[in-house]
């Protein structure tokens, strides 16, 4: 484990910076509303998951009860609790993308990976997750890595993206927390 | 080619940015507002145009907002449901990351009628690359004067934030949305009271869908009687439709409410018709939860009538013969298709999405989603398919928010319209398996 409590648990400067001003869109008081955006910072500053200590540090800045961290973290699917690869491969498996062949991608990358599904890659490369319509069924079937939508895929399109990713060998987030200006 | 409104400029080169936005007309109506209205006047035309809610629900949104509470003293707020999570539809992804300006745009006029002095945009998190075109967009505006203190020297000022959500369907709806914007889990609340009343942080709110709210400027520059013009009957204007499944050109279309549903599914300006030449065997018409249909009764209604893509046409019949417009996720199927698998995945979804706070709905489609299995293994009895039915009819109406009736009415529809395809599965077990090519893409290899 990277940190053994919420002592350890550094931010950047940038990321602390980006809180603050996360913190400030919402009313006095009323700080815990920057839950859900803080944690993704988080989740994109601790290689891509939420520790305990790391969700502690989150109760400390918002000045709230860890209990409140937990609850949310394991409410929203989008925060993994466990360590996960550098990685993430998120396939949509939700009906519309199921009618057009979403349930062939998954068993061709838990093939490829020799991984199943929740998994991750021996290398440490590569996680596998399935996830709930993402709002782009006109191009299924689809994957999102990072912040990247992979539309209208076929295997070899996989293979090829895949590549792509393991050639980078860069952990990959959700957030970019460089684009924040407000 | 019908009219287009919202997405007359899409394809202008730039249109994303605010110069080229402006160029082409954006922001007009914000001036018109800001410098020449009152905010009962901008309500007053938005209520005159007869638009309806495009989130799902269809009410009309110039009575939702003068039924917002106006405490003196307390802040006001305007919440743009950008959650966009119900399956099929993904037209408001499509919006907000073309034309970020024109859902600014309708975020400024209509927190102007609402008197709300901070508001904001809650994006569902997945779609964190849309939120980064959006803090751009915002960045632009406020640059330019369009947002922060006494815009274009109107005296009323106004900050816009975007605030991400962490991945669940059910923030999707409005009260579980406004407890997820409080920081909690997304548990949606008892009504009443309504947001209208106490929303956020207590706090009078109205939440409003991406679509809705980026349909406002065209209103206030047209006027809401033009706008009434635009459409047929009750259901006005132009609506997205995303249209998604086994068609030859999928995508989101601007349609005036009130085209054939034929021309729709059939057209080359639209849907083009089945892919490979297969026949059609259903369509939901407005995203997972409304009622599924088999392909005759979507192109006419129980009368023979030829059925329209308007609110009324689509719902003609109830839920004997009908469905509803819903979101405008439009998913089609074709001859091919087992719709007691597909069903299960719906199923599966709502299971997997049910908040839990409710017995009907976090039992209940767990127990529905367990028989339907049954179905695809081969062990279904006749007298499973009863207990689905019984199941979905204990859920729907009894629970706190509609995700419960979201999950029970494809269960209704595909055994009332369906129902000798679950029976087959029940004759002939292996028949699911003999079907190979039930969900396969066509340039998939086979492994
Ligand atoms: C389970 C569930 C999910 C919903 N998801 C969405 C959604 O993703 N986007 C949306 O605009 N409305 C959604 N709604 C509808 C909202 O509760 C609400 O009616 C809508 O945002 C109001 O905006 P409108 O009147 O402009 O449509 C959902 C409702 C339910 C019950
Ligand atoms: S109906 Fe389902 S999702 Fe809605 S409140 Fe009840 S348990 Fe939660
Ligand atoms: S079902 Fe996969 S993106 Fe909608």
């Amino acid at each position: 484990m990277r940190h053994k409590d919420k002592s350890e648990v550094v931010f950047s400067d940038d990321a602390s910076a980006l809180i603050a001003k996360i913190i400030k869109r919402y009313p006095v008081g009323k700080q815990k509303s920057a839950i859900l955006p803080v944690l993704h910072i988080a989740q994109a500053e601790f290689d891509g998951w939420l520790s305990v200590p790391v969700m502690d540090k989150v109760s400390e800045i918002l000045s709230i009860q860890p209990i409140e961290v937990y609850e949310v973290a394991s409410f929203y699917t989008m925060f993994n609790l466990k360590p996960v690869g550098k990685c993430v491969i998120e396939v949509c498996r939700t009906g519309p993308c199921w009618l057009m062949g979403a349930e062939d991608i998954v068993k061709y990358i838990e093939k490829k990976l020799n991984i199943k599904e929740g998994q991750t890659s021996s290398d440490g490369m590569f996680t596998l997750k399935t996830v709930e319509c993402l709002a782009s069924c006109g191009t299924a079937p689809m994957m999102q890595i990072g912040q990247t939508y992979h539309e209208n895929l076929t295997t070899n399109k996989v293979d090829d993206i895949l590549d792509d990713y393991r050639n980078q060998g860069v952990c990959i987030s959700h957030f970019a927390k460089d684009k924040i200006k407000a | 080619m019908s009219r287009k409104i919202l997405l007359k400029h899409i394809d202008v080169p730039g249109i994303r940015g605010l110069k080229a936005y402006r160029e082409n007309g954006g922001y007009q109506a914000l001036e018109k507002a800001l410098k020449s209205m009152k905010p009962d006047e901008v309500t007053e035309e938005v209520k005159k145009s007869g638009l309806r809610g495009r989130g799902g629900a269809g009410f009309p949104a110039g009575m939702k907002w003068s039924f917002i509470a106006k405490p003196e003293g307390v802040p006001r707020y305007l919440v743009c449901n950008a959650d966009e999570s119900e399956p099929g539809t993904f037209k408001d992804r499509y919006l907000m990351s073309h034309l970020p300006h024109a859902l600014i745009e309708g975020m400024i006029v209509s927190s102007f009628a609402l008197g709300a002095n901070t508001s904001y945009i809650y994006i569902r998190g997945e779609m964190l690359y849309v939120y980064h075109i959006l803090e751009e967009a915002i960045a632009e505006a406020y640059e330019a004067g369009l947002l922060g203190k006494n815009i274009l020297g109107s005296g009323f000022s106004l900050d816009l934030y975007v605030h991400p959500g962490g991945g669940a369907y059910i923030c999707g709806e409005e009260t579980a949305l406004i407890e997820s914007l409080e920081g909690k889990r997304g548990n949606p609340r008892i009504k009443p009271p309504f947001p209208a009343v106490k929303g956020v942080w207590g706090c009078p709110t109205v939440v409003n869908n991406v679509e809705t709210i980026a349909s406002v400027p065209h209103i206030v520059n047209m006027g809401g009687d033009e706008y009434a013009k635009i459409g047929i009957g009750k259901s006005t204007g132009t609506k997205l439709i995303s249209a998604c499944g086994h068609i030859n050109k999928p995508g989101v279309y601007e349609i005036e409410l009130g085209l054939p549903a034929e021309e729709f599914l059939y057209s080359d300006n639209y849907c083009g018709g089945i892919r490979n030449g297969k026949k059609l065997k259903a369509v939901v018409a407005g995203g997972s939860s409304v009622p599924i249909l088999p392909g005759e009764l979507f192109l006419k209604t129980a009368n023979g009538e030829p059925r329209l893509m308007s609110y009324e046409s689509l719902a003609d019949g109830g839920f004997a013969s009908g469905t509803m417009l819903g979101s405008g996720g439009f998913i089609v199927m074709d001859e091919d298709t087992s719709i007691v698998k597909n069903l299960w995945n719906f199923t599966r979804f709502y299971h997997h999405e049910s908040c839990g706070q409710c017995s009907p709905c976090r039992e209940g489609t767990g127990w529905m989603e367990k028989l339907l299995h049954k179905f695809l293994d081969g062990h279904a009895t006749i007298e499973d398919i009863d207990l689905l039915w019984d199941i979905q009819s204990k859920i729907e109406g009894k629970t706190i928010c509609p995700l419960g009736d979201a999950a029970a009415w494809p269960v209704a529809s595909a055994i009332r319209h369906f129902r000798s395809e679950f029976e087959e599965y029940v004759k002939n077990p292996h028949s699911i398996k003999d079907v190979k090519h039930y969900f396969r893409i066509n340039n998939l290899v086979e492994q």
